[in-house]
């Protein structure tokens, strides 16, 4: 069965790329555009791993993931955070909130996949 | 559209941009001096800057960055552009140049080369206006910011970066044996972290031999199923450093107890461990593995146990996971659905359709005319036919302008980024307000609105909002608020940008305008006309020269842009209370509705859009007013009275408004306008035409179009022919009485 990563993030342009990515190396992807939708899209998609941005409108990466992980159901997924720089206090506080991960923005996608593998089964 | 798409548009631009710059400093060195030059040049480096910021495209922003201070020198006077100056110039024209290829194709420009020239620039700059920082930034070699590596069989550019802590695979033969001591915290599975994937891992870089550590296991009943028990010992002989090896555990370092050392200096306490041999081919199998389990299986059937009850809730969201497959079923279902509902269609091709739908409602117009014409009682069956061709013409019309609209959501939503990286830049906390998102517009209005409106929200983060302790001093939230939004009116859309910051400082403004020579020091000007001085070439109110708005480049360019697009944008501003700038564009740039009347045996055609009401003035309502001026009252107020044909320069005189009709038209400058024209002929759908390829803009005149009866009727911009009205007159060479 294919795995299933779903994608949160604001810019289409890293939603396409994500989507390209992923999909020629054989996942199934979900995109949510924002932390709101992506707990939305969550409920009923029973990801594999979850990709997320941090700046992002109405709800933001850090909210997204405390939110993922206060649920019963989903706390255990592995979580990626996109960071556009390896700014350690982003990634410091993406951690706090409970990211398993990050990858740095712009990714190159073998560096991408390698991430998620190394957090999936 | 993918990146490597909107890439591909911002090199092209980059090309045209590099033309004009290097044609501009050819003409300044054969001696011209118009500041229209140096300003061409100096917009042709700052969108080049732009532009390769929203790519990060550092080397190339950098150098564009100190190139442009001292262009801005030369705009300000400040620099005389004598030969020494611009070979310099010349020069860093032809190091932007290459840099932009290398950005584009690979490769580098020499440090030393770029280092040069921006000690040149600088020094000619008179590191007036330059942080020294930039300097061996700007010096850095390009191959890093490069992004042009073969592509693989998806089109997909991968871009050069580095992951935190991987170095390059070294080939170096030497194995090195390592001892590791892991030992996870319950935070590590908490975060999604799993202590045997990372011991996967470490495990692909070589020979490994791990041992577990179970000192802490408690009995079960004391057992707490989310603790961390278990710690291990790894040995492993692999080529790779101490550093890569780390970096495997980089994702779960703060959260565990890490030793990694070379083997020789491991000689210290040995921990009892019970070996385990650690079988990877069941994780990579297994879709849904209980790792705990497959490493201590064989120990210890005690531990077996416990592991158990550690991974329960695993199974738990397993259950649920299936729980919820029906529903996963169904939005799988749903999102099949809904992508099979799209399809991409390449742009050249809609637009090919919707030219030859503008040629057909030009064909359409002209058979109804021609029937018209032989058909005396008009009732015969082919009239019948014409008009439902006419109404299919009209939907077909619609369904292909239906096409090319979008939201304006997407561009919307890169502003909010905009503005949350800009605010960050310089330090003001701001919150933007989005409305409207929704608002469909044609695609090509979209696409072009997007750089105006940046350099707009740009300046709104810079100039605009206060800093928060202005703010606060000034009894304000500290926080600023920025509202985007978008609507449909009358055929337009309008796109206004508010903020509730500091507004326009008008006394500044107009001694800035003094000081640039764009206003005399004597001139008497309204509070609007003040407000409206920022839309001037080469304004800038800014007190120091940032990074971020620019110098004053936005606000022209942006009002250009606008235009060019056929649209209209004015500011209104209250001291203290903020700014709001409002756009109103064309929902397309291929037809409009327009009144066909007649001005002076001319026959124009007046966007529908424009008119509020038509009427026929008499004579007990026409006021005279001053030596030219006429008023209209209407239902009790006054309306001034504009006779387009003496605009126009159609007629030397003006006509009597009782001969006449009157169009109101309410313009975006505000405040409505009695147009007067001779007739009216009537309503009709036209294909726009644009007159800018051969005539330039002729102030006035919008574009033109094709009548039905084969003539060609000019299109009125009534806006231009309100503000003409207000005394700006149009330009004195325009007389359309020998174009038309």
């Amino acid at each position: 069965m294919k795995k299933k990563v779903l994608t949160v993030d604001d810019s289409r342009t890293i939603r396409n790329m994500l989507l390209v990515t992923l999909n020629n190396a054989g996942f199934e992807t979900i995109q949510a555009e924002d932390g709101v939708e992506g707990l939305e899209v969550l409920e009923g998609c029973e990801p594999d791993v979850i990709v997320t941005d941090i700046n992002m409108p109405r709800l933001d990466g850090f909210g997204f993931i405390e939110g993922v992980r206060r649920n019963e159901k989903y706390r255990a997924i592995p979580i990626l955070v996109l960071t556009t720089e390896s700014d350690a206090e982003k990634k410091n506080r993406a951690r706090q909130a409970g990211a398993t991960g990050w990858i740095v923005k712009p990714f190159d996608p073998a560096k991408l996949i390698d991430a998620i593998e190394r957090v999936t089964a | 559209m993918d990146m490597n798409e909107i890439k591909e548009i911002f090199f092209q631009e980059c090309e045209e941009q590099l033309a004009e710059l290097e044609s501009g400093l050819l003409k300044l060195n054969d001696g011209d001096r118009d500041p229209e030059t140096v300003n061409a040049v100096f917009r042709a480096v700052h969108s080049i800057k732009g532009g390769a910021g929203a790519f990060g495209l550092e080397e190339l922003v950098a150098f564009a960055h100190v190139f442009e201070t001292t262009l801005d020198c030369v705009r300000s006077n400040k620099l005389e552009p004598n030969q020494d100056v611009l070979k310099v110039m010349l020069k860093s024209a032809d190091v932007l140049a290459d840099l932009v290829t290398c950005s584009r194709d690979g490769g580098s420009v020499e440090e030393s080369r770029t280092r040069g020239l921006v000690k040149e620039l600088e020094a000619l700059a008179n590191g007036e206006a330059l942080p020294a920082a930039e300097a061996p930034k700007a010096a850095k070699p390009v191959a890093a910011a490069a992004p042009a590596k073969p592509t693989d069989d998806s089109g997909f550019q991968p871009i050069p970066f580095t992951f935190d802590g991987f170095g390059e695979e070294e080939k170096v033969v030497e194995q090195f044996t390592y001892e590791v001591t892991f030992k996870p915290t319950r935070e590590l599975y908490s975060k999604g972290n799993e202590a045997a994937l990372l011991l996967r891992d470490l495990s692909r870089f070589g020979e490994m031999g791990i041992a577990c550590d179970m000192d802490q296991l408690p009995a079960l009943e004391n057992m707490d199923p989310e603790a961390s028990y278990f710690g291990w010992k790894i040995s492993i002989t692999t080529p790779k450093s101490e550093e890569e090896v780390r970096a495997v555990f980089e994702f779960a370092e703060w959260d565990c107890e890490l030793e990694v050392k070379p083997a020789e200096a491991s000689e210290g306490e040995e921990l009892p461990m019970i070996p385990v041999p650690f079988d990877l081919s069941s994780l990579d199998d297994e879709p849904a593995p209980q790792p705990e389990t497959a490493a201590t299986e064989e120990a210890s059937a005690n531990v077996v146990k416990a592991v158990n009850a550690a991974v329960e809730k695993k199974e738990s969201a397993a259950a649920a996971a299936a729980a919820a497959a029906a529903a996963t079923q169904n939005n799988a279902a749903a999102a099949a659905s809904s992508a099979g509902q799209t399809i991409r269609v390449d742009l050249d091709r809609v637009d090919r359709l919707i030219n030859l739908v503008g040629e057909l409602v030009i064909n359409q117009a002209m058979l109804s005319q021609s029937v018209i014409e032989n058909d005396n009682n008009g009732v015969s069956s082919i009239n019948m036919g014409l008009e439902e061709l006419q109404q299919l013409t009209r939907e077909i019309q619609d369904s292909v302008m239906a096409i090319r609209a979008q939201p304006v959501k997407p561009v919307f939503q890169r502003m909010s980024r905009i503005v949350r990286e800009v605010a960050d830049m310089v330090g003001k906390q701001i919150r933007l307000v989005t409305e409207g998102e929704n608002t469909e517009v044609d695609k090509t209005v979209i696409d072009k609105i997007a750089e105006p409106l940046t350099h707009m929200i740009r300046n709104a983060v810079d100039h605009g909002i206060e800093s928060p302790e202005k703010r606060e001093a000034a009894g304000k939230d500290p926080e600023g608020t920025i509202k985007l939004s978008a609507k449909h009116r009358s055929g337009r859309i309008l796109i206004e940008l508010q903020d509730d910051g500091g507004g326009i400082n008008r006394e500044r403004v107009k001694q800035k305008a003094i000081d640039n020579d764009l206003i005399s020091p004597d001139a008497n000007l309204s509070d609007e006309e003040i407000d409206n001085l920022i839309f001037a070439p080469g304004f800038s109110t800014a007190d120091k020269i940032s990074d971020i708005s620019g110098r004053g480049v936005g606000m022209d360019v942006v009002k250009r842009s606008i235009q060019a697009l056929g649209g209209r944008i004015s500011i209104s501003s209250r001291p203290g209370l903020g700014s709001t700038f409002t756009m109103s564009l064309p929902l397309t740039l291929a037809v409009l509705d327009g009144m066909v009347v007649t001005v002076a045996g001319q026959t124009l055609v007046v966007p529908l859009t424009a008119i509020v009401e038509t009427l026929q003035p008499e004579a007990s309502a026409i006021h005279s007013f001053g030596a030219n001026q006429r008023l209209i009252s209407i239902r009790n107020s006054f309306c001034p009275l504009v006779d387009v044909g003496r605009i126009l320069n159609f007629r030397a005189n003006q006509a009597n408004p009782v001969d006449g009709v009157a169009l109101l038209v309410e313009s975006e400058g505000g405040g409505q306008r009695a147009l007067m024209v001779d007739a009216i002929q009537g309503q009709r759908q036209v294909v726009i035409k644009s007159l800018e390829a051969n005539y330039t803009h002729v102030p006035g005149i919008a574009a033109a179009t094709i009548l039905g009866d084969g003539r060609v009727a000019l299109i009125l911009d009534v806006d231009a022919v309100v503000g003409a009205s207000r005394g700006q007159s149009l330009k004195p060479e325009m007389s359309l009485a020998a174009a038309g």
